[in-house]
């Protein structure tokens, strides 16, 4: 199918990207990478009569550690997240994460600022924030605030976001010393999406789990943190009984749905797996993490 | 009214000029205005893999992009690159090894392995099977020639590799 008509504008400045939105009488949207927009255009799920391209804003892109935190500019794209040494020594998560996502040829075009923008409860990136306790930067015609991943994400493809703000960048902590971090889903395919995926992010201290954030993609309406497993490893060794207790305690933080393509309960079980999986592979000191 | 804009872009190394509708993608460009039908339309939702190009040099799916989005860009076809000579021995080892059939799925998938080749041979490896498989994730052959296809990239790997540490 092809997209219903639309007028286009491409914009230079974010402060330009606003004022287009605000100036638009009809319904507006930002068009960065595309990879996600274009199709729901295709397909007619969604006709706005603007486009307003902020691909080439310059302002928007770069990848540079900016006192605590490293700053992820929102047109960076997924190759890039890929590619980046910096985004591989501060947050490896995002690195492995990449490599999950859709197919080479996406990954050249489509934009963490897209993908986070969209929300898509089973994509990559959103999970990813949550684990790492990221801040994301949105602009609008009042300025610029800072708005935690944990509050950005509020329902299926609903976030923190109101109409004609755009999401500029992310800062991500730098990793704490003892950091350990992995990234892995189970797909029925290479590049499809996850039926379940984990964002694992702990910090441990002479053998001590003393942090442990989760982020969970493909099993509710946001990406999902795991309290009640994360409290379950906290204080404790990473050992094969605090991996059962962690595999244990998921009951009390998800209760994915059924759909069509699996039961709620594969599901759930599946997050299990993943859990201990990633849980093992922490534990094995095999992805010794980061700087720092 | 939405009114036409004006587009500039360097197709298979020649400047071309036109006004095009905004939500005209850069594969139905590609196809109807300039009749270069080498790039093929599956699915339009970037599953498929049969429109991809390169843009700026780097595979892109062309039925994800707005022909107004790559003004001032330069895209290479299937046609530029067969014309250009560089895929020459990967489609002698597609033919060779049967990785053709019906020949829908072939332009990107020779785009994609074209890209993966150049870096492969970059590094001095050659892929394992798993990689060019990992590579080519995004494109599908509805024959499902995926083994001969496999051998074809791994076969012409291989070749390339044996002529750089000839020369």
């Amino acid at each position: 199918m092809k997209a219903r008509a639309f007028d286009y504008r491409r914009v230079a400045s974010v402060a330009e990207a606003l004022d287009a939105y605000a100036a638009c009488s009809g319904e507006a949207r930002y068009l960065a990478g595309g990879q996600s927009l274009l199709p729901a255009l295709n397909l007619r799920l969604d006709a706005p009569d603007l486009l307003i391209d902020i691909g080439r804003i310059e302002a928007l892109r770069g990848i540079a550690i900016d006192g605590e935190s490293l700053r992820i500019g929102a047109l960076t794209r997924h190759a890039e997240t890929l590619a980046s040494p910096l985004i591989g020594a501060h947050a490896p998560i995002l690195t492995q994460a990449a490599a999950y996502m859709a197919h080479p040829a996406i990954r050249n075009l489509g934009t963490m600022g897209g993908s986070l923008s969209l929300a898509d409860p089973a994509s990559e990136l959103p999970a990813c924030m949550r684990a790492l306790g990221a801040t994301l930067e949105i602009t609008g015609p009042d300025g610029v605030r800072a708005v935690a991943a944990d509050d950005f994400f509020r329902d299926l493809y609903e976030t923190a976001l109101v109409p004609g703000e755009l999401l500029t960048a992310v800062r991500v902590p730098l990793a704490a010393p003892g950091s350990r971090m992995h990234f892995s889903e189970i797909a029925r395919r290479r590049g499809d999406y996850a039926m379940v995926g984990l964002a694992a992010n702990l910090v441990l201290a002479d053998g001590i789990v003393t942090s442990a954030r989760f982020g969970f993609c493909s099993v509710g309406p946001t990406p999902m943190r795991a309290p009640a497993t994360e409290a379950m490893l906290t204080g404790r060794p990473l050992d094969p009984d605090a991996i059962a207790a962690a595999r244990a305690a998921l009951a009390e933080d998800l209760s994915p749905d059924d759909d069509d393509s699996l039961s709620g309960a594969a599901r759930m079980h599946l997050a299990r797996v993943l859990l201990g999986r990633v849980l093992a592979t922490l534990g094995d000191g095999r992805v010794e993490a980061v700087a720092a | 009214m939405i009114a036409p804009q004006p587009l500039a872009v360097t197709v298979n190394g020649s400047p071309v000029r036109r006004f095009v509708e905004p939500r005209l993608s850069l594969a139905d460009f590609l196809r109807g205005d300039l009749g270069l039908t080498g790039t093929h339309l599956g699915c339009e939702s970037g599953a498929c893999g049969a429109c991809i190009v390169n843009l700026d040099g780097q595979p892109v799916h062309a039925c994800l992009m707005l022909a107004v989005q790559v003004d001032g860009m330069r895209v290479d076809t299937i046609e530029g690159l067969s014309d250009a000579g560089v895929l020459a021995d990967l489609q002698a080892a597609f033919h060779a090894r049967n990785a053709l059939q019906c020949g829908f799925c072939s332009p990107g998938i020779l785009v994609v392995a074209h890209d993966c080749l150049a870096s492969w041979d970059a590094s001095g490896t050659v892929p394992s099977r798993e990689a060019i498989r990992d590579a080519l994730s995004g494109n599908y052959c509805r024959c499902t020639g995926y083994e001969a296809i496999v051998d074809a990239i791994e076969s012409t790997a291989r070749a390339r590799r044996n002529r750089g540490v000839a020369a």
